[in-house]
């Protein structure tokens, strides 16, 4: 492959991938027979219009900066983990059970780090176990986390029916919890912006996530377990040959993987709906692909990406009301093209890119 | 009881149907070397493609050929991203996945606001049951009456494809020479570029066959099991199919027994439901729904058999200078 200027490797071309993708889906918004224009306008006055609308777009975000970051982890030991819906789901459990446990005792910043070790507990052991199916038993991880999703929806569907939920109660869910157990909503702290958020239910997993960003990227460039983690992701065969225990790899980092995913549902449990209910993380996981897709594996691209995914989400609301023929499930659309174009056409810019900005390298090889 | 049974059968080949479609449709992809997470994807891109154009000409063949047409065009777009790309397979899969899922939900519903929810597809527009001959003679006879009248015949034509299917699978890629090629492809490439034969052109094939069959089991959902397109309708059938699939480990027959096996195991499911165990208390019904995916961990991890998937799966050809 020609070398090519680092911004347009991974600058331009993203943004280029990007592009077509929104093209595409604005093609679509066309033959519904609506302004693709328009369509635009609405989602970014619904994303940043209003103070509730910052707050809604700072609450999905959040989702989508945890499942992103899940995915991007494994992926730097080229693990493709799609298990992030199911270790989210089984990471709400954790995070509810703790909560249901302890809210009539103590207030929610004692039960936060609990619950936070029981979401990112519980994700873990469903995305460790894929792990090391992968490692030892040479399971593809693929499969397995398909499977792992749909294992967590029947396990948390048959627990919340039968354990979970409220008997006398029609609603299929657990009990809400205590006043005094809920987290917080940003309100005062957006207010010191001059933000009014309203009813949104941005909360502080939102600092969470910005701290899980940062301590990703110590965790990949800056510690030794990271440096293996990238060695034997780009070459497991050298990986081998310098020391690096390969299934220990794949355990740790499909671990990691599903920890950080399973701390995603402590925002809409903790944050939003304070209880345990059902599809905790409602495609979040699977937008997590996307994410890390569009960022590059990088923590500071999945905080741009999942904020795009996050004035998606929220923008898509509000298109979906002010234009009725226009459901929210334009944003899945735009998911798919992101990963598409984003994803698997990564390189569909770069013979182009070659011709622009590499012509002498170009001809030589 | 033998009336039970016979009824638990006959829904079994109904559900197996569909997945059986699918899991074929993955075979060639895979046995090409194309992984295929996207069999999901395409059925649902084709039952909305079939319902709709069966339910505004109100042929039910013209709805078959544009599921067929749908489904093969998202075949030749993951063709094109992993192929000729050479793109990430699983990266392109799961996005014909959500491609499938948001532009079949977004049409769907404009098309519920403008015209009210289209009417269920009834007369031509809809696939019908098919007596076979001597039903009606045999249905008295006892024992094999009951069979062939009763599990048998009566079914649409599309189970009927289905099951003829998988042999026809089998007799292709095992005795005919695409299908020795396909297969060549799927496990050592660079073996079949050397003979002569284009390693490119074997695998769009292949996603050619992924697409038609996917076609034919996305319109059973809408145009013979159903008589309508609903959002989602595919629901995990066709990660159930590729479960199927890995659990046959990619053979045609074995296929055909393990979407069998998962489909029973959906009809029993329904009728399980508050059934006591000898005592032991019942099963949840989720149990049941699980089984398939347990069972396919369980099979993955060696514990029993071993799945080996084809050699060159999951890897874009670059022919060696």
């Amino acid at each position: 492959m020609t070398p090519l200027p680092k911004w347009v490797e991974n600058g331009l071309m993203p943004v280029l991938n990007l592009t077509l993708a929104f093209l595409v889906a604005g093609l679509v918004v066309l033959m519904i027979g609506e302004d693709p224009l328009e369509a635009v306008g609405h989602i970014l006055y619904g994303a940043f219009g209003y103070g509730e609308g910052i707050g809604y777009t700072l609450f999905y975000t959040t989702n989508f900066i945890f499942t992103g970051l899940a995915v991007a982890v494994a992926f730097h030991a080229s693990q493709f983990n799609i298990g992030g819906e199911g270790q989210a789901y089984i990471g709400g459990l954790g995070a509810g059970l703790a909560v249901l446990a302890l809210d009539r005792i103590l207030p929610w910043w004692a039960i936060l780090p609990i619950a936070t070790l029981g979401a990112a507990a519980f994700g873990m052991v469903w995305g460790a176990v894929p792990g090391w199916l992968q490692a030892k038993r040479g399971a593809h991880v693929v499969i397995t986390t398909i499977m792992f999703n749909f294992l967590a929806a029947s396990l948390m569907g048959y627990l919340i029916v039968n354990y979970l939920k409220v008997p006398g109660n029609a609603s299929v869910q657990s009990r809400t919890f205590e006043e005094g157990a809920r987290l917080p909503h940003l309100e005062e702290a957006m207010a010191l912006f001059g933000y009014d958020i309203g009813g949104a239910p941005l909360n502080i997993t939102f600092l969470m996530a910005l701290v899980a960003c940062l301590l990703v990227w110590l965790l990949i460039w800056r510690t030794k377990l990271g440096y293996e983690i990238r060695v034997f992701g780009a070459n497991p065969g050298a990986a081998a040959y310098a020391g690096i225990n390969g299934v220990r790899i794949t355990v740790i980092v499909m671990a990691i993987s599903g920890a950080l995913a399973g701390m995603m549902a402590l925002n809409p449990v903790m944050g939003e709906q304070n209880r345990i209910f059902l599809d905790i993380a409602g495609g979040a996981g699977f937008v997590g692909i996307a994410v890390a897709m569009m960022g590059r594996g990088h923590p500071a691209g999945i905080l741009m990406a999942a904020l795009l995914f996050g004035v998606l989400y929220q923008g898509g609301a509000e298109l979906a009301f002010e234009m009725p023929s226009i459901t929210r499930d334009m944003v899945v659309l735009i998911q798919g093209l992101a990963i598409l174009f984003a994803g698997a056409m990564e390189q569909l810019f770069r013979p182009l890119m070659v011709r622009i900005f590499a012509p002498a390298r170009g001809v030589e090889a | 009881m033998f009336i039970d049974i016979l009824n638990i059968l006959d829904s079994t080949l109904r559900i197996s149907a569909p997945l059986l479609l699918a899991s074929l449709a993955g075979l060639y992809a895979e046995r090409s070397g194309v992984f295929d997470i996207g069999l999901e994807g395409k059925m649902l891109a084709a039952a909305f493609a079939a319902a709709t154009v069966a339910g505004m000409t109100g042929m039910v063949w013209l709805g078959l050929l544009a599921a067929i047409g749908a489904s093969v065009a998202l075949a030749l777009i993951h063709g094109f991203a992993c192929i000729t790309q050479r793109g990430n397979q699983i990266v392109s899969g799961v996005a014909i996945n959500f491609v499938a899922a948001g532009i079949t939900a977004l049409l769907w519903q404009q098309q519920v606001q403008q015209s009210g929810r289209p009417p269920a597809l009834s007369g031509g527009a809809k696939f019908q049951d098919i007596e076979l001959p001597l039903a009606e003679t045999l249905a008295e006879v006892p024992v094999i009456g009951p069979i062939w009248a009763g599990l048998i015949s009566g079914h649409r034509l599309l189970v009927y494809v289905a099951f003829i299917a998988a042999p026809l699978t089998w007799w292709v890629l095992w005795r005919t020479r695409f299908g020795m090629r396909l297969r060549a492809v799927g496990e050592n490439p660079a073996a079949v570029d050397t003979a002569g034969i284009s390693v490119t052109l074997m695998r769009y094939q292949a996603m050619i066959c992924c697409g038609l069959l996917c076609g034919l089991s996305g319109a059973y959902l809408s145009t013979a099991q159903g008589a309508e397109f609903t959002l989602n309708m595919s629901a995990g059938k066709g990660f159930i199919a590729l479960a199927a699939l890995i659990f046959a480990k990619w053979r045609p027959i074995q296929a055909m027994l393990a979407c069998l096996l998962f489909g029973f195991l959906d009809a029993m499911s329904n009728r399980l439901q508050g059934f006591d165990w000898f005592g032991l208390g019942e099963v949840p019904s989720q149990a049941i729904t699980a089984l398939p995916f347990v069972l396919t961990v369980v099979l993955l991890a060696g514990f029993i058999g071993r799945a080996v998937a084809p050699k060159a799966g999951g890897v874009a050809y670059v022919k060696e200078r």
